[in-house]
């Protein structure tokens, strides 16, 4: 591993029942994270590659720990959504590194496809800071039944050189969506969007 | 009993910036959040959903099992807590005690209290299931304390897990949780009463 991992978290969030009518079949999300070692903290560096490598490492073990939490087949996998949090002795674009070069394509192998761009939020924290991972349908943004958020939060993490990366995997969209827009079962999932 | 969602959390660490045990120490929770069928009035005889709460801590206890990747015989500390929404009271969480505990001993081996005492171990998870409740707002933090399944003593097992739900408890909800670890604090090196010291058997020392 390239990462250096301090801890590893996973999480899995079932909806059976909302505004007291029964979710069949039940939604659910995982959310993987992993605490990691910020090789620039506390310095400045142009070249930021050796975060994108470990990225890319990420979305393969996030990514696969979600599925597996789920129990689902990759290609059983609707939704997607990554973030990072900072710790205090780095700088935001340390998240950038991690979660944009090449992140994505690791993740997308996880899931057998994923032709969306995988939504994504950033945010400088401490610990027990909350993120908000957003999520979309992987292979059609417009999807708007798969439009949603899960938190993601750590207590002890991240330390001041430290990075949380989360990533979210969903078998569903939003429970009782009802706001029209693209349907799941309409998508061409050519081109990312519809 | 209306269930209205089911949440796990798994950790695995591997480190807390000391050396690396080879094994790295897993612990979780599992939680259900369900309405509440006493909130917005005060009830006085509650004591009936004890016996509906035992298979949910049943169903809660093999899930945590199932995430944490473990078989009961990997289990060394568990916890248990409740957190009540805002238009129910603290009792509400106390329902939690008889079947959240004893369903989750149950699962890891216990025999009965007919067997506490006996010389020599009798069956496994002993020691009483340490716990905590509150009443709280949606996303409401809990720290659930954990002790060693066999004995509370053991100090190399004290030790806590945060859970919290985004979203839950909602003020006519209830937050149930389990939570248990497959090993002791991860550089534990206080001392005192080592598990493989234990020799009273009663659940203590």
């Amino acid at each position: 591993m390239l990462a250096a991992i301090r801890k590893l978290v996973v999480q899995v969030d079932e909806i059976r029942i909302e505004m007291g009518r029964v979710v069949e079949p039940a939604t659910r999300r995982a959310l993987a994270m992993a605490v990691i070692a910020n090789p620039f903290a506390g310095r400045y560096s142009d070249d930021l590659e050796p975060l994108s490598a470990i990225g890319e490492e990420l979305g393969q073990l996030l990514g696969a720990k979600c599925v597996a939490a789920l129990g689902i087949q990759p290609e059983q996998a609707q939704s997607y959504g990554k973030a990072a949090i900072v710790g205090e002795g780095g700088e935001l674009e340390h998240a950038a590194a991690i979660l944009h070069p090449r992140l994505g394509a690791t993740l997308r192998r996880e899931v057998s496809s994923g032709a969306a761009l995988v939504p994504s939020s950033k945010k400088m924290g401490g610990l027990g800071t909350a993120i908000d991972v957003p999520l979309g349908h992987k292979d059609a943004a417009f999807v708007r039944s798969h439009f949603d958020a899960i938190e993601a939060r750590i207590s002890d993490a991240p330390r001041a050189n430290e990075i949380v990366v989360a990533i979210a995997v969903t078998d569903s969209g939003r429970p009782l969506a009802r706001v029209g827009g693209l349907q799941a079962q309409e998508i061409i999932g050519k081109d990312g969007l519809r | 009993m209306d269930i209205r969602r089911i949440f796990s959390h798994a950790e695995e660490i591997f480190h807390e910036f000391g050396p690396p045990p080879t094994i790295p120490l897993r612990r979780g929770a599992a939680v259900a959040v369900i309405r509440n069928p006493y909130a917005g009035r005060f009830v006085a005889n509650i004591a009936p959903l004890m016996d509906e709460l035992k298979p949910l801590g049943l169903e809660l206890a093999h899930r945590l099992l199932a995430a944490l990747k473990s078989e009961p015989k990997d289990i060394q500390g568990y916890g248990k807590a409740a957190i009540v929404g805002a238009a129910g009271e603290l009792e509400h969480g106390a329902l939690w005690h008889a079947p959240g505990g004893y369903a989750m001993r149950e699962v890891l081996g216990w025999k009965g209290e007919a067997t506490a005492a006996v010389s020599g171990q009798p069956g496994n998870a002993l020691a009483i299931v340490p716990s905590t409740k509150k009443v709280g707002a949606p996303g409401t933090t809990i720290d659930v304390p954990l002790t060693h399944i066999n004995a509370s003593y053991v100090r190399s097992h004290l030790d806590a897990i945060e859970v919290r739900v985004p979203g839950a408890p909602a003020a006519d909800e209830v937050v149930y949780i389990l939570a248990m670890s497959c090993g002791p604090r991860i550089h534990e090196r206080l001392g005192g009463l080592r598990a493989e010291h234990i020799d009273k058997w009663d659940g203590q020392k």
